[in-house]
């Protein structure tokens, strides 16, 4: 039974994929390191010391917090969303329309979830780095207060897999990239400055607030504050992170549908 | 003894929407045979082609390829399969060595080996100097090279070829065939589909033509030509405007008689006696020219002189 101890032996095929996106990884990430680590600094440096100079001139403490250990930890939360954007439409939809190289990956003994899997896994391991590279900036900054921190690279990881695999399933079944400049513009924007990711949700009038935790990323930067701070019950916690996780696992049911279709068909 | 059956399909269909791009064909291949599959742009080979890979499910009918269910063993089936698509599908920011690498571990193929086949492989495809440039910059022709070479890095027992010549100077493609040949002598099954006669009679042992989704014809290069054309074909030449006022005095000479814009084909078992009797009656073409009938005749035949969509 030669073949039986082959498969046994041999390594799980997402795997393969996940290791097929690592290598190119490898070979091209550093086209983009001086920005990502550039980033984070100058990001801090004018809104956290700038702004907040004026914030805590004008109204003290937020939420208990200076301004800057305010909004130092939402930069993890919206850094792993963007993560998460950036990489799962463009990206996608070349692999399935214009270089196709998710059809050459089709070819070959993967099936159609693995090549989901394998993406969606590649994504979460870039998300856990960069979470815990983010974690170190904002301990820099003093923003870290509590030893939940050591949660930040999961929750990270999250945040990037609950935008990336819907986004993924959506691609996959995209004709053309029309619609994905709209999402940015009108969705993913107004999503990044209206999360409470600048002021606490309280600035908000009441009526609005139901409508803020609407938005995926709210609860991102809720727990990511959480985390951070040390602060914040469990309830409340879990609920923020049902919503991620329910946001991922619909996108990989989706995903493997719009992905399976697109390279099946 | 029997020789083993690769691949079975048994009215398959495929249909996109309501369009039904394949309309029921029958194919069964042989392990160690050549298999072409001819036809005008859109008469379904790529679709057909994609169904034989266990890539795309057909909409009805049965196949089988190694005597397994691409809807149930489609790993097992694909781990034993090489296949060059029409289009090629490369990683065009990495390099030549890293693109035929990196598709090796897909086969989860150790390391090691997957180091000596690239360079097999690059010597193929006669690459071994570009090795390290980025695919990009490569010319259309090596591109296609490096696809064929991708297609061979597990060692497949089938190799499916959707055009694989198309875009190839012709050194490149004499070396394909060479090597086409070689792996057929190790007994590696070949399915190609290519819009070259020449090379459909070539290389393949056997050949279906498809027109809009359906198999007109089936048969070794040699069989068709003589089932659907004649031995020989004279082609004559009239100093006139319209070679259209020939056919009629012309259609007792010979079997069959086509009328083209600049000649008339006249299809005949014996061209030179035919030729001594146009003269003897007295019909002066301004020239003329006797050949062997071949497989585009046969296809012209089947399918049409006119594009058909
Ligand atoms: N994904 C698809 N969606 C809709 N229609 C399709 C799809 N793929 C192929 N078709 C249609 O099916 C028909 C057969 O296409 P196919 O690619 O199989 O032809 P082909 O014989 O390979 O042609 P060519 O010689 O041009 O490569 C065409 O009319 C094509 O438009
Ligand atoms: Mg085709």
């Amino acid at each position: 039974m030669a073949p039986t101890t082959r498969s046994q032996l041999s390594s799980a095929r997402w795997l393969r994929s996940w290791w097929y996106h690592a290598t190119f990884y490898a070979q091209t990430w550093r086209a983009s390191v001086v920005a990502s680590i550039l980033f984070p600094f100058m990001f801090l440096a004018s809104l956290g010391v700038g702004v907040g100079h004026l914030v805590g001139a004008h109204t003290g403490l937020v939420e208990g917090q200076t301004y800057l250990h305010f909004i130092a930890p939402s930069l993890l939360a919206t850094t792993t969303m963007q993560l998460g954007e950036s990489e799962s439409l463009w990206p996608v939809l070349a692999s399935v329309k214009w270089i196709r190289t998710y059809h050459a990956a089709a070819a070959t003994p993967l099936e159609p979830e693995d090549i989901l899997v394998g993406k969606l896994a590649w994504l979460a391991t870039r998300a856990f780095f960069t979470a815990i590279a983010y974690t170190l900036i904002i301990a820099c900054f003093g923003a870290i207060q509590s030893w939940w921190c050591l949660t930040l690279p999961f929750i990270g990881t999250l945040i990037t897999v609950a935008f990336s695999a819907p986004l993924v399933a959506y691609a996959s079944a995209a004709e053309s990239d029309a619609s994905f400049a709209t999402l940015y513009r009108f969705a993913f924007v107004p999503m990044f400055l209206f999360s409470a990711t600048f002021y606490p949700v309280s600035a908000y009038p009441g009526a609005l607030r139901p409508v803020v935790q609407l938005f995926p990323l709210y609860h991102g930067v809720a727990l990511v504050r959480a985390a951070a701070y040390g602060t914040g019950s469990l309830g409340p916690q879990l609920a923020h992170i049902a919503v991620l996780v329910a946001m991922a696992a619909s996108g990989v049911l989706w995903g493997r549908r719009t992905l399976r279709r697109r390279l099946t068909d | 003894m029997t020789a083993e059956r690769v691949v079975e399909a048994r009215h398959l269909v495929k249909r996109f929407g309501s369009f039904e791009a394949v309309k029921g064909i029958d194919v069964a291949i042989d392990r160690g045979e050549s298999f072409g599959f001819l036809g005008p742009n859109g008469a379904g080979k790529t679709s057909t082609m994609r169904m034989m890979s266990a890539v795309s499910q057909p909409t009805e009918g049965t196949i089988t390829i190694f005597g397994l269910d691409p809807r149930t063993d489609g790993p097992d089936i694909r781990r034993r399969l090489g296949v060059v698509a029409q289009e090629d599908s490369l990683e065009l920011e990495l390099s030549v060595r890293l693109n035929l690498e990196m598709f090796g571990r897909y086969f989860d193929l150790p390391r090691r080996v997957v180091r000596e086949r690239v360079d097999e492989l690059l010597d193929f495809a006669q690459l071994t100097e570009r090795a390290d440039d980025k695919v990009d910059n490569l010319s259309g022709g090596m591109k296609r090279r490096l696809t064929i070479a991708r297609g061979l890095i597990n060692q497949p027992e089938i190799l499916i070829l959707d055009e694989p010549t198309t875009g190839l100077d012709p050194q490149a493609r004499h070396l394909l065939w060479d090597r086409l040949y070689r792996l057929k002598r190790e007994g590696v099954t070949l399915i190609i589909t290519t819009h070259y006669m020449d090379e459909a009679e070539q290389l393949c042992d056997r050949l279906v033509v498809m027109d809009r989704g359906t198999i007109v014809a089936e048969g070794a290069p040699r069989t068709l030509i003589e089932r659907y054309s004649t031995r020989e074909v004279v082609e004559l030449r009239f100093s006139t405007d319209d070679h259209e006022e020939f056919h009629s005095r012309l259609s007792p000479f010979a079997e069959r008689v086509e009328v083209l814009p600049d000649r008339v084909l006249l299809y005949v078992n014996e061209g030179d006696e035919t030729l001594m009797e146009i003269h003897a009656a007295g019909i002066t073409p301004s020239s003329a020219l006797v050949r062997r009938s071949s497989l585009e005749d046969v296809f012209l035949h089947l399918t049409g002189r006119t594009l058909t969509d």
